[in-house]
């Protein structure tokens, strides 16, 4: 063989090329990790001392050395059910550097798959060239598309075990550009290779006079993975406002897309004020220029007001600016995704609350079907829209993957619940502006002379909210405030008579009441809100619709087992013989409030009481006279 | 010398990690372990905030047994970038005369080095903590997070980490949680000296070969730092030319012999190298899975 070996150098200039293997085990995917990381010399000799030793004990490949074990043997931990995981393995030839995602195949790891695709430009996967195109292998190639991938190599594995076969090859072949076309990849190439034998990995088969093509590594040496990324328009996420001393304001950042130099007109994309670049600052020195990847410091000529979110472009190539858009998510939690709830999303360097108003389907990861449907469990995938609570900057992520992704955060685990990927926005922010009113929040004021509110009585079932909040308002009315009473009743029975009890159309039913209360406080009411409202998020969802002191959180704090004793509707009998499903505190949870702004004890007195209390907390706000 | 592609790209991604950490959290730390890895994130830091200084200190939790070298090498270098440096020692470990020597490694590792450093997290109530990890170290590194999430009490449960896309890190927390974050992940051993040569990063001068007192042990050579490590019966002390690959506590770090004094040389002999980086550790060979083993615990 006439190759030169292969080094752990990484001397060349050719950009590093980051890249996911997709596939089981069975496709041979380890041993072809093995066989790239064995080739380019990274093996090192105690490693291989006791890969020749397990080789003889446990491998599958007689007296030769069985690669796969290599890698296997690195993921000990498969027993402990961590390989679930993404391993980074990394190597280098004299050409390139590579960081290989190595990530499971099966379809309950699909956020893993996902995981190692968003930060690679290529996908290798595998086919077993016994068995050809199988369900696995649309699954990956959709996922490797969505997350997009636009460069992937077809290894058809194991061609020594169909005797090297053109035919058998062409025909694989054949059937995965019938369907891939639709994927909409910039580059597919198929290679036939043997992985145990290095056939076309590393090396020119001597086996197929019918392949002239390059072999694997060749390939992967020579894609051009960041063309275009400088063709782009120039975004800047501003990271870190840096300020060293008065006469230095700078703007830190890595550019995610295009080009910028000194003296270019530049905006800031959700105000829309503009500015001309004046440095571009390194520890190196000033550039004359930067490009897509630098992680650089910006200063502008003017004083214009820019803060960490903010995402900095050309002034005649603006990213969209909007607050409600269309994405495809990725559902990663073991919590269903719930329609209405909210979620703090991640976007560039932004953080910022946003519902999914609307599921409009779930897709079959193996069919590519749209399936109807409500939530989103662990690693489906659905097309929704989403409602963010100010307006953000994005490109769709089929134009740009740094500014059209993002992440939802749970906001009371803190755990990444969701991966999102912007297909287009549903309003333009220039289209947001409403109606001009000629009335105002303002001027109802005035004219009603007290402050609007929501008083959002919480507490479990029969523990009195409804009616202190009724002799609330009675006495409210009396001092001459505009009152309004939202409660299950007349909700239930009109507004939300389509909702049921399950998680799901809970958190809706709340979104609903949350957003009538915001009108009916625009109005220039105090709205009495009575809601079990068994979760923080749905009420904290409420508390942003409006002002800060337009809230008031009253938990009425009645322990459950006196709300049993009371039972004044005979639900509690009824739920614990089984007759009503998620019932609040039997067998459906009551998250209770951690900063409510009154908190009601009933062991102390009667409504009466309770209702005159309320009163004085809500005249030392200022809400009553 | 001009960065290669690869390592520009290696910087810009890791400057970017040390801003967010900087925008994000309310009292961040770098580790400081005075290694060459710590001497590149240290630089990165440095170029990040440009012309500001990075804005947090650095923490090295000291076990006092140190090689001179190292420490010398320390106090140079915080003086030079003019940068706050916190020490701290397991106070508890020192009364209760732990040491690598009579206590073994594995008690003194945990006692001096991860009891240590979750006291100094607490004690300067640090929310993230940077260390200078990198995933081609070891197979338990591999799988670790670039943000990497820790429960109150330090502890880490490998088999729940948040899931990590593109380069949307989840940086929040709860009170008395905290994050590890690793700016060097996707750095390579030869990505290390290379981006050291370039950039002309000053290292710990063992490193570099040149005659030292050493004495064979368990099969590997240990220098004789001071005088606290005594010869055991049969034992004799030779002047080797060697050098380290990796640095610790002195008793614990083996030497290998080269004659590698430059970083030229360094980078030659290590493309020729076959065997692996951490293989001079002592600590990672005690038990199977030793590393994950140790992380649980709190770890670096």
């Amino acid at each position: 063989m006439a190759n030169a070996p292969l080094t752990a150098t990484s001397a060349s200039d050719a950009s590093p090329l980051r890249f996911l293997t997709c596939g089981s085990v069975d496709d041979g995917k380890s041993t072809l990790i093995g066989r790239l990381l064995y080739d380019s010399k990274l093996i090192m000799e105690d490693q291989l001392v006791a890969l020749q030793r397990d080789s003889r004990k446990h491998g599958t490949t007689g007296d030769d050395m069985d690669l796969a074990l290599l890698v296997d043997g690195l993921e000990a931990e498969r027993e402990q059910g961590i390989t679930i995981d993404v391993a980074y393995r990394f190597f280098a030839t004299p050409r390139r550097s590579f960081i290989v995602a190595d990530t499971p195949g099966h379809e309950q790891y699909t956020r893993n798959m996902a995981t190692g695709a968003s930060n690679s430009d290529a996908a290798v996967i595998l086919i077993d060239a016994r068995k050809g195109v199988l369900t696995q292998t649309r699954r990956h190639s959709y996922i490797c598309s969505l997350l997009g991938i636009r460069h992937v190599i077809v290894a058809v594995n194991k061609i020594d075990l169909v005797d090297f076969s053109g035919e058998r090859f062409h025909h694989i072949v054949g059937d995965y550009l019938g369907f891939a076309q639709a994927l909409g990849f910039t580059s597919i190439a198929t290679i036939p290779v043997s992985a145990r034998f290095g056939d076309n990995v590393t090396q020119k088969s001597g086996h197929m006079c019918w392949y002239d093509g390059p072999t694997l590594l060749e390939h992967l040496e020579s894609l051009d993975v960041e063309q275009g990324l400088d063709d782009k328009a120039f975004r800047f996420p501003v990271q870190w406002v840096n300020r060293p001393n008065l006469d230095f304001r700078g703007f830190s950042g890595t550019l995610v897309s295009g080009t910028v130099k000194p003296g270019d007109r530049v905006v800031v994309a959700a105000s829309g004020k503009e500015s001309t670049i004046a440095r571009i600052v390194t520890a190196d020195g000033d550039l004359p220029e930067a490009r897509a990847g630098d992680a650089v410091t910006l200063t502008f000529a003017d004083e214009i007001d820019v803060a960490r979110g903010d995402v900095i472009a050309h002034a005649d190539s603006r990213p969209d600016v909007v607050d409600q858009f269309a994405a495809h998510v990725l559902w990663m939690a073991e919590d269903e995704m719930l329609p209405g709830r909210s979620y703090l999303m991640r976007i560039g360097t932004k953080y910022v609350p946003a519902r999914i108003t609307s599921l409009k389907h779930k897709v079959d990861i193996n069919s590519l079907d749209h399936i109807a449907a409500k939530t989103l469990g662990l690693n489906e995938i659905g097309l929704c829209n989403l409602s963010a609570s100010a307006p953000v900057a994005f490109d769709p992520y089929s134009d740009n993957r740094a500014t059209g992704a993002f992440i939802l955060v749970d906001r009371f685990t803190n755990a990444t619940a969701g991966a999102g990927m912007i297909t287009f926005g549903l309003r333009r922010a220039t289209n947001i502006h409403r109606q001009s009113v000629l009335v105002d929040k303002a001027s109802r004021l005035r004219m009603h002379g007290h402050r609007p509110a929501i008083l959002w009585f919480t507490g479990l079932s029969g523990s009195g909210k409804s009616t202190i909040a009724s002799i609330v308002e009675r006495e409210l009315h009396a001092r001459g405030a505009h009152t309004y009473m939202l409660d299950g009743d007349n909700v239930r029975h009109g507004l939300n008579r389509d909702l049921g009890f399950t998680d799901a159309d809970r958190v809706e039913n709340i979104r609903r009441v949350g957003e009538v209360a915001k009108l009916f406080v625009d109005a220039g009411l105090v709205v009495l809100c009575s809601f079990i409202s068994p979760f923080r998020a749905e009420r904290q969802m409420v508390r942003e619709l409006v002002d800060a002191e337009e809230f008031v959180e009253i938990f009425v704090d009645t322990p459950l087992q006196e709300c049993m004793r009371r039972d004044p509707k005979g639900l509690y009998a009824r739920a614990k013989e089984g007759k009503i499903k998620n019932f609040t505190g039997i067998d459906s949870p009551y998250e209770v409030p951690e900063n409510a702004e009154i908190i009601v004890d009933t062991g102390q007195g009667n409504a009466e009481t309770a209702a005159q209390r309320i009163i004085e907390a809500l005249a030392e706000r200022h809400i009553v006279a | 010398m001009p960065l290669s592609l690869n390592l520009k790209r290696l910087e810009a991604e890791s400057i970017g990690i040390i801003r967010e950490v900087a925008a994000e959290f309310r009292n961040p730390v770098m580790l400081y372990s005075i290694g060459k890895d710590s001497g590149v994130m240290l630089h990165l830091a440095m170029k990040a905030f440009y012309p500001s200084k990075p804005p947090f200190p650095l923490l090295h939790v000291d076990t006092g047994w140190k090689f001179g070298d190292m420490i010398r090498h320390r106090d140079q270098i915080v003086s030079r970038y003019g940068l706050k440096l916190l020490v701290h020692t397991n106070a508890e470990g020192v009364a209760r005369g732990i040491n690598p020597i009579a206590s073994g490694s594995q008690l003194h590792t945990q006692v001096m080095k991860t009891e240590a450093l979750k006291q100094a997290l607490d004690k300067w109530d640090f929310d993230a903590a940077f260390g200078g990890a990198r995933r081609d170290e070891e197979k338990s590194r591999a799988k670790e997070r670039v943000f990497s999430f820790r429960s109150a009490g330090h502890v880490w449960d490998p088999r729940n980490q948040r899931p990590e896309l593109w380069q949307l890190f989840n940086t929040r927390i709860s009170k008395g949680e905290t994050i590890r974050v690793f700016p060097l992940s996707n750095w390579t051993e030869l990505d290390i000296w290379q981006y050291t040569r370039a950039e002309d990063i000053p290292v710990v001068p063992l490193y570099f070969a040149a005659p030292r007192p050493v004495v064979k042990r368990d099969g590997v050579l240990i220098m004789r730092d001071d005088d606290r490590m005594p010869l055991l019966p049969g034992e004799v002390e030779d002047t080797l030319t060697v050098r380290f690959r990796s640095l610790g506590c002195y008793p614990l770090s083996a030497a290998i012999e080269s004659t590698a004094a430059t970083l030229d040389d360094i980078i030659e002999e290590m493309i020729a190298s076959r065997t692996s980086e951490r293989s001079g550790r002592l600590i990672d060979n005690d038990e199977a899975a030793s590393m994950e083993k140790k992380k649980r615990e709190g770890y670096f």
